[in-house]
């Protein structure tokens, strides 16, 4: 269960959002929704612990979620709207890494967003949907409850959001939750909306 | 500890793969040190008595190169949030990059020390003092320099900031580094110029990576 209370954040000298209240629950979604500069990636940072809001609460379970930032980063799945690729790696060199400091089986984590085949490729001959495809591929690594979207689906094909609404969906049925800010339709059964700006 | 092998690997392999960078500032030392000797003239007792100050300037120089993109890189591509939020202390994170840049930039610069003092004519006695001086030294650059680096992160105009903020804390280092390789050259003890970097040492260890840490923290934000 997380819960947020009265939040707002500065980004830079702009106040872009105050007074948000919402709570999911186990399994829950969550879509942010609101034009350019509503604030929505502001929001995801602050509920990733990377951004302190100036107010309000969030709570994890009913404890402060953000009282320990590292503790709080281990509850949390972040696929931010840059795609931290590093052109020079190999598309599993990159995984490898984040599964050496998460855990998880990066084979895995490859074939369910369809990069099985892509594995021993550099990094910097993907194409901007499969370079998408490989930042969402640390998903399929993590065991955090929380996960946090943004954009997700930009430059995906059909085929691949039908996978990673798949892997969304596995995720809320073990219990996890889902945030993701998007413009673009997102196949999320039962989810909230938050409409920011 | 897992954290810090894993970035240290990582930021190892990504070193190799930027071959031409990571050589970079090697190359900019030897090239620097020998354009001593075509601007001075090649008397060897000159170039013996400045080799010492020649060195430890061109040391400074070349491991400020790669700091920019110590954490930069990092920074752009949206990296250095996924390690914030691996879990990781951001201490570690900041540990691990300074450790890197040593092996990188430092221990190369130290190893080529040594031929290039010969090469500027430095008095045989004076040479062991240079190195063992250096030792301590590019450790201390390394830490002081990713403290700097993550300080400007995010920053306009970060690169010309590096040097203005990082080349005024470095000065201790360089005063007891060329103190130690005089002291010997003049026949006297370099020991108490060494224990004094050594003591320099110890106490940016703990100090520097807390302060990266949290200028990473900030970056991010």
């Amino acid at each position: 269960m997380l819960k947020a209370a009265g939040l707002a954040a500065f980004r830079g000298e702009r106040l872009v959002f105050r007074d948000l209240d919402f709570a999911i629950a186990a399994g829950g979604a969550l879509t942010l929704t609101g034009p350019n500069g509503a604030g929505k990636s502001t929001l995801l940072r602050v509920l990733a612990g990377l951004l302190r809001p100036i107010a309000g609460t969030l709570a994890w379970n009913g404890g402060d979620a953000l009282a320990d930032p590292p503790l709080h980063a281990q509850r949390v799945a972040y696929v931010g709207h840059l795609d931290a690729v590093k052109p020079v790696l190999t598309v599993a060199e990159n995984l490898r890494f984040a599964a050496r400091l998460t855990g998880g089986d990066i084979g895995a984590a490859l074939a369910a967003l369809g990069l099985g085949e892509l594995a021993d490729l550099p990094a910097r001959m993907l194409s901007a949907g499969q370079r998408r495809r490989l930042a969402l591929a640390r998903l399929g690594l993590s065991r955090a409850p929380i996960w946090l979207l943004d954009e997700p689906t930009v430059g995906l094909d059909a085929a691949s959001i039908e996978r990673l609404a798949g892997l969304i969906a596995a995720h809320r049925a073990g219990g996890g939750l889902v945030i993701a800010a998007t413009h673009l339709a997102l196949p999320l059964s039962h989810a909230g909306e938050l409409r920011l700006g | 500890m897992i954290a810090f092998l894993a970035i240290l690997a990582r930021e190892l392999r990504l070193s190799v793969r930027h071959g031409a960078d990571t050589a970079a500032a090697l190359l900019f030392f030897l090239l620097v040190i020998a354009l001593f000797p075509l601007a001075i003239g090649p008397e060897p007792e000159m170039l013996g008595r400045l080799a010492p100050g020649i060195v430890w300037v061109s040391a400074l120089l070349a491991a400020l190169l790669p700091l920019d993109r110590l954490f930069g890189a990092d920074f752009e591509d949206g990296s250095l949030d996924q390690l914030l939020l691996s879990g990781a202390p951001p201490t570690a994170i900041a540990a691990a990059k300074t450790a890197a840049h040593w092996l990188v930039t430092g221990l190369p610069l130290l190893l080529a020390a040594w031929p290039l003092a010969v090469m500027l004519r430095m008095p045989d006695a004076a040479v062991p003092a240079l190195l063992l001086g250096l030792l301590p030294g590019t450790l201390l650059l390394s830490l002081l320099g990713s403290a700097g680096a993550a300080i400007v992160l995010g920053a306009r105009r970060g690169g010309v900031l590096l040097p203005v903020l990082v080349l005024p804390l470095t000065t201790p280092v360089l005063i007891f580094g060329t103190a130690a390789a005089d002291a010997a050259a003049a026949g006297m003890s370099p020991r108490p110029h060494l224990l004094l970097l050594a003591g320099l040492l110890a106490a940016a260890l703990p100090l520097c990576p807390l302060a990266a840490g949290a200028a990473l923290r900030n970056a991010a934000e």
